[in-house]
């Protein structure tokens, strides 16, 4: 019974999260004084900044902007400026954790090993290796992606491994492979600039990808016009030319009648469709019945501005689009996708300087985290995992008979409901906090407690790990070496910075031991570090879609990242795709797909009336394992707060500051209330980077888009109602207890801090 | 940096502030910023603005300083005032038009920004400009920002009777030369 040890109020008087406000030995210039600077790239989204890390002592104590860098010329975010806190921070786990009755016990490197081999081996045994359950991330170096892909599938041999990139970008990579044939944005970021009509879909741009808006007033600048579809006034409207505030969960309806306008007003460009598309016949016949006035009863967005943003993007070739998690987190996440890269297709606005369509990658590495094997149902180079070929190749790059290579798993959130039937008995984790970063907080930890075994690789005690019989002491972005590769699918060099302090390692390192003690070694024999897991995958992901094979780490370093694809040593890179007039599918031609309108899995009824929707805050990075440890990012953002409008506020009788409690079809939480004019009246909005009593994730639920298999984050059903405002605080904030020991029981976790 | 100035575009400010965590960096005022984003008015928007130092050519701050620690250097930067000589009297702090100084009582200190001296006199862009995402904060070249932006920059303020020119612009409509900012000079004369 993978329950926690003691209360998670415990837990945290422990292992955090503590907010780290100084950099390691204070201010004083002495300790500031850098012995080097390291070029390397921030690790808190998917823009991927280029950073320079002032390194002391073998301790990162500052940065210096890296100007010289092409994507974000020195330019940061506040969590690239404060990222550096996170190194040498009172929390870091310094040495293995075996759970005891009592707490948490430090363990040697080699008893976690043996530990860990041991009991996924004995639950292999007993129940097949498909009992066994691998967590990937998205925000770590592809090479680690990469290098526990191969593990599951050869050390483990079971089909199920899944990431947490399956809660990010999974909607939009799907329809781009339906739709474009490959899953990756079509044009570098600087093209933004230069286009005349960009559509933001579904993004809170200035607060996930805060680069971006650099060149988005850069094209405002030249008269270029942005339209903002959104139910909240995110930043980035201050300056939109026409704002579409739809209502959660109705997107689609806005793009099929904006596509109507585009036919009915004769905005196709038809040569363009017969040379480069196919499929268009059906989608025109899909779009005869969405009237601008039909999508704006549904949507709640005016049929003129339907109009106008359909003839905006028709009447101009340098059209792009830009869309993230707001279209994308949905059970018809797809379908929300296609029906915005259609709009592009028939106004012919793909394959040239500005004009795209482009998703805006979250995680760190969302991009390569998904490339190359840590996603269920792909192999290195972004091949699919069903076709006989990619998996012959993939077999013979590895050294294992292609049938010993297990076919598609379940997905992150499938995996947890496997484990909740009592399907799945082990899960390893690396990377992932779904306690809070999965929709149905409550299901997930039922299901967690019932894992047989659990073990996982972390630099800090995340909430998750509060389950875990075994944690490794992993490695953090500046501890380890690898590439990453950014929302524009440039790839990067993450350069290390300082050792992993302690006992601590790196977490490829710590895959390939494991491995080993799995009796597998000798598929992950890598002398030469993290360079040979690299060289491997270069070699791996050749002929893929994502074909890396000419990008090597020196030309990375000397052309300041390498875009994919490239295949030879002496293939420039791709920054733009489609350029040469063909699409990526067989026949060169795009697919255009037709999608059909659906309900949300969580519809508004009258006992749930107001629709919920979630996202985050530009201080804060996903679950907030990391932000929520570095004190001034806290401090921007303490605690989450509802938003909603005025004349629902006037409903409930709440002013700002009150208390209210949200209530879903899955649980209730107490919130305090922000009263803006910024957001529809019929929704309200939470951030969800908190855990326990604070987790939006609570009120989630897991309906999943049937093909991306992507949580529904961005409409829940709620309703609200006015509360006092609890009694005090720290009760509020405290975070989910009743688990393990009583709380009046409870023993010391056996681990003073000074020891961890 | 020789002909690099310092532009002010708060339409373009996203409220990341990052600038705020950027500037607070600093060792010469180490964890604390010199730079204010505020929303302008949270219930009905999301515009935000930062606020740095203007750097007066005639600092009023300056001048009305009764223990003379403010000083404008020949580059034209106003610092922070003098450690020895401060009283922190905050007399400073209700002069300036623009909001700027702040007292540090516990450090009896007035504190404000001084265009991160330590960098640019080593050939360094400031620390908020740098890393500004938006831009709203640029340090560079004057034809550059002439060339790129469609809004003027503009450093003449009118504050009633009082003229303030500064030497850091602030980016304004294309028609505007100087920034009006009390509601007298709009009024119809004979009033
Ligand atoms: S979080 Fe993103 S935008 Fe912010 S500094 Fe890091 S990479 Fe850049
Ligand atoms: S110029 Fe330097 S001191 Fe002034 S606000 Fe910017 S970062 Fe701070
Ligand atoms: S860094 Fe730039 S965009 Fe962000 S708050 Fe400061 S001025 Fe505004």
């Amino acid at each position: 019974m993978a329950t926690p040890p003691l209360s998670v109020d415990r837990l945290a008087e422990v292992f955090g999260p503590h907010r780290n406000y100084e950099p390691p030995g204070g201010w004083g210039d002495a300790a500031r004084r850098p012995d080097a600077l390291v070029k390397t790239h921030c690790s808190f989204c998917g823009m991927q900044c280029g950073i320079q890390l002032k390194v002391r002592d073998n301790r990162v104590v500052g940065f210096e902007p890296w100007e010289a860098f092409p994507f974000n010329h020195g330019m940061l975010c506040p969590k690239g400026v404060k990222r550096y806190l996170q190194g040498a921070h009172p929390d870091r786990l310094l040495s293995c954790l075996q759970r005891t009755d009592a707490g948490f016990a430090k363990i040697s490197y080699e008893r976690a090993l043996a530990e860990t081999a041991r009991r996924l081996t004995a639950i292999r045994d007993q129940y097949g290796p498909d009992a066994i359950a691998v967590y990937g991330g998205a925000s770590m170096v592809t090479e680690k992606a990469y290098v526990l892909g191969k593990f599951a599938r050869v050390a483990l041999g079971t089909k199920h491994i899944d990431y947490n990139g399956r809660l990010c970008m999974v909607s939009a990579g799907t329809a781009y492979k339906l739709t474009f044939g490959v899953d990756r944005a079509t044009n570098p970021w600087p093209d933004l600039a230069t286009a005349d009509v960009v559509l933001i879909a579904g993004s809170n741009t200035a607060e996930c990808a805060p680069i971006t808006t650099y060149h988005l007033w850069q094209c405002r600048e030249r008269g270029g016009r942005l339209i903002v579809m959104d139910p909240r006034m995110t930043p980035i409207t201050r300056n939109a030319d026409l704002y579409l505030p739809v209502r959660p969960g109705t997107d689609l309806a806005v793009f099929l009648a904006m596509l109507h306008v585009i036919v009915g007003d004769g905005l196709v460009r038809d040569a363009f469709i017969r040379d480069r598309t196919t499929g268009f016949e059906a989608v025109r016949a899909s779009v005869a019945e969405w009237t601008p006035a039909r999508a704006a009863e549904i949507s709640g967005v005016r049929p003129d501005d339907i109009v106008k943003a359909a003839h905006w993007i028709g009447e101009t070739d340098r059209a792009m689009g830009l869309h993230a998690r707001g279209i994308e987190h949905h059970s018809k996440g797809v379908e929300n996708c296609l029906a915005m890269l259609n709009l592009f297709l028939a106004t012919g606005n793909v394959g040239r300087e500005g004009a795209g369509c482009m998703m805006i990658t979250g995680q760190g590495n969302g991009q390569g985290g998904r490339e190359h094997g840590q996603k269920c149902d792909q192999l290195p180079g972004m091949r699919d995992i069903r076709d006989p070929a990619a998996r012959q190749y993939i077999a013979s790059v590895w050294g294992v008979p292609e049938e010993s290579l297990p076919g598609p798993g379940k997905s992150a959130v499938e995996i947890m409901e496997a484990i909740h039937r009592g399907e799945i008995k082990a899960l390893l984790s690396m990377c992932f906090n779904p306690v809070v970063s999965l929709p149905d907080a409550a299901f997930t930890r039922e299901a967690l407690s019932k894992l047989e075994f659990f073990g996982i690789i972390d630099f800090f005690l995340c909430e998750t790990a509060h389950h875990a019989d075994i944690v490794f002491a992993g490695s953090l972005q500046e501890e380890d070496e690898g590439t990453v590769c950014s929302a524009e699918g440039r790839v990067q060099k993450i350069n290390k910075a300082v050792d992993p302090p302690g006992d601590a390692r790196s977490d490829a390192l710590i895959i390939c031991d494991l491995a080993r003690a799995l009796g597998r070694g000798q598929h992950f024999d890598y002398p030469g570090g993290t360079r040979d897991i690299y060289e491997e995958l270069r070699l791996a992901s050749r002929g893929g879609l994502a074909d890396y094979y000419g990008i090597t780490w020196d030309r990375i370093e000397r052309e300041l990242g390498v875009f994919w694809p490239c295949p030879t040593l002496d293939h420039p890179g791709t920054p733009r795709l489609f350029a040469d007039g063909r699409f990526a599918h067989a026949d060169g031609k795009a697919h255009m797909q037709v999608t059909e309108w659906r309900e949300s899995g969580d519809p508004a009824d009258a006992t749930y009336p107001i629709l919920l929707t979630t996202g985050r805050v530009v201080s804060h990075y996903l679950s907030g394992a990391q932000t929520r440890r570095i004190g001034p990012l806290v401090d921007q953002c303490p605690e989450p707060r509802l938003e909603l409008h005025p004349a629902l506020a006037a409903t409930l009788g709440v002013a700002d500051g009150d208390w209210l409690e949200v209530t879903t079809r899955r649980a209730a939480l107490v919130i305090q209330a922000m009263v803006v004019r910024t957001i529809r009246p019929d929704t309200v909005f939470i951030p969800y980077h908190w855990p326990g009593q604070r987790s939006a994730n609570r009120l989630t639920h897991r309906t999943l888009d049937p093909r991306s298999k992507i949580p529904e984050f961005k409409v829940s059903a709620c309703r609200l109602e006015k509360v006092a405002p609890p009694l005090e605080l720290s009760t509020w904030r405290r975070e989910e207890t009743g688990w393990g020991a009583p709380a009046s029981g409870d023993q010391r976790s056996d681990l003073p801090r000074s020891d961890r | 940096m020789n002909g690099y100035q310092f532009f002010v575009d708060p339409s373009r400010c996203i409220g990341c502030k990052s600038c705020m965590q950027a500037c607070a960096e600093c060792d010469s005022h180490r964890g604390v910023s010199m730079i204010h984003v505020d929303f302008l008015d949270r219930a009905n928007s999301i515009a935000t603005a930062p606020t740095v130092c203007m750097h007066c050519e005639t600092p009023t701050c300056a001048m009305v300083c009764p223990a003379d620690a403010i000083k404008r250097g020949e580059d034209g930067i106003v610092r922070s005032a003098l450690e020895p000589r401060c009283i922190a009297c905050s007399n400073c702090v209700l002069a300036c038009p623009f909001g700027v100084p702040t007292v540090h009582v516990e450090l009896e200190l007035m504190m404000k920004c001084d265009m991160c001296y330590d960098r640019t006199s080593i050939g360094l862009r400031p620390m908020c400009a740098t890393v500004c995402p938006s831009q709203a904060l640029t340090f560079g070249p004057a034809d550059l920002i002439e060339r790129q932006r469609a809004a003027r920059p503009v450093r003449d303020f009118q504050f009633g009777h009082e003229h303030v020119r500064t030497k850091v612009w602030m980016m304004a409509p294309t028609d505007v030369r100087d920034i009006t900012v009390d509601v007298a000079d709009y009024m119809w004369k004979e009033q």
